[in-house]
């Protein structure tokens, strides 16, 4: 293949990995470091509320940002260092749609964001991540709770991926071009987070016996939140009704159909655990939030807010 | 080099030949280490490319899974559309030892080399 003469350098058979590390200069949607919604139109569509658009975003948002840090938490600590990596990509996914659906809800509505100092750098984004207190996140209670062991990790980011891979399919369709685009990329993302974690699902559930107790045990501890996740607040009936959101209900059947095919896979009969109730009649779409949710931010926002005029 | 233990072990198994571990007394009691999933080696084919290329290598339990470990490990900055994956002790591979024999002497056989052609200008990749 190559003469023994003088090839020039630029040759691509030259090294094996100048035909990997192409830069074609074509970044996805989401990328830029200043501006996160850079190339897509952020006009509110015609007859959409603002703060309800922005309500809802900020819902979507809080959801991918609480869950991304606890997977987080599995950096340096999961069984190998593949699925370490696995599960520091997922929560980088995670991480990605919470920065644009948290900029978009900033963007939709400006005075969600939580004032700072004059002259800060800080983006509006980040100011709604690391500013805001526990009462006012807007994420589901299922999000927020502590890790456990691997299994639970892997029943976590299968109930998430599969509700969550229900609602953007819909959400591709959204009034909103913002969504729209957050979904359309979202969704392939999801896929392989759904069927990272079903393919270990199956693997613990028919693995020893103690792989698949712990596998049942997680099950039975995550149960109780799942229904919450289909609840429909207000904000999501009225973000549905003007085109630019899902209602969660309507996404249950499809995601429970795909939830059956993995249960079925792995010979697990799911769970009978009761649903967890919320706190006078609020849950965590109201801002009603456990423990867990303030210790996490406490960690999570406390560089932030030591230095709120810092730059990054 | 791996071959160290047994003079016969060649593939990457066991540390990827840094110590081997094969029938090392440890002293640390009866029952061996806890054996790793078997080793897979990686290659990846770029969008632009014509061949997969060796990218490294990683552990995992079944074909199946090195795949989705392989996308996870090796595919983080976009590098490629196709993934193989193939366990490495499927893998032959030629001794350091034969080197001599194996390769030197076609180093002296300059008229295997299609170095005496005058080549035009406007013909493209020779």
């Amino acid at each position: 293949m190559d003469s023994h003469i003088d090839t020039p350098p630029e040759d691509e058979h030259e090294s094996a990995y100048s035909g990997l590390l192409v830069n074609d200069a074509h970044w996805a949607f989401g990328t830029d470091f200043e501006d996160p919604l850079a190339g897509v139109d952020t006009t509110i569509p015609d007859g959409v509320d603002g703060p309800t658009l922005a309500a809802y975003a900020l819902m979507l948002g809080d959801d991918a940002l609480v869950m991304s840090h606890r997977i987080s938490e599995w950096t340096s600590n999961a069984p190998d260092l593949e699925d370490d990596i696995a599960l520091s990509n997922i929560a980088l996914d995670l991480l990605g749609q919470a920065r644009l659906l948290l900029a978009r809800a900033a963007k939709a509505d400006a005075s969600l964001v939580p004032a700072l100092p004059e002259g800060s750098p800080v983006p509006p984004e980040d100011a709604l991540a690391f500013f805001r207190e526990a009462h006012q996140f807007r994420n589901v209670r299922f999000a927020e709770l502590a890790n456990g062991d691997f299994a639970e990790a892997v029943v976590r980011v299968l109930l998430f991926s599969v509700w969550r891979l229900a609602t953007f399919e819909r959400l591709r369709t959204s009034r909103d071009h913002v969504l729209a685009a957050v979904a359309a990329k979202g969704v392939k993302e999801l896929a392989y987070h759904r069927d990272y974690s079903a393919r270990w699902f199956v693997t613990l559930a028919r693995g020893t016996d103690e792989s698949r107790r712990r596998l049942l045990a997680a099950l039975d501890e995550l149960w109780p939140l799942w229904p919450e996740l289909y609840d429909t607040h207000a904000v999501e009936a009225a973000a549905a009704a003007s085109g630019v959101g899902v209602d969660p209900a309507e996404v249950r059947a499809a995601a429970e159909g795909v939830l059956a095919q993995v249960l079925e896979a792995a010979d697990v009969p799911g769970s009978e655990a009761p649903r967890r109730a919320g706190v006078l009649g609020r849950t965590g779409r109201d801002g009603m939030h456990g423990e867990p949710l303030s210790r996490m931010l406490a960690e999570m926002q406390s560089v932030a807010r030591a230095h709120p005029m810092g730059q990054w | 080099m791996s071959d160290q233990s047994t003079g016969s072990d060649l593939s990457a198994e066991g540390g990827h030949g840094a110590v081997p571990l094969k029938d090392v007394p440890t002293g640390q009691g009866v029952t061996p280490p806890e054996p790793e999933w078997p080793l897979y080696e990686v290659f990846v084919r770029g969008k632009r490319g014509l061949n997969h290329v060796h990218v490294g290598s990683l552990h995992a339990a079944d074909d199946r899974m090195a795949l989705l470990h392989a996308r996870d490990v090796y595919t983080r900055r976009n590098e490629g559309v196709s993934i193989w994956v193939v366990r490495a002790d499927a893998i032959t591979a030629s001794s350091p030892d034969e080197k001599d024999p194996m390769f030197a002497p076609s180093g002296d056989k300059v008229y295997r080399h299609p170095t005496f052609y005058d080549i035009p200008d406007n013909v493209p990749h020779m």
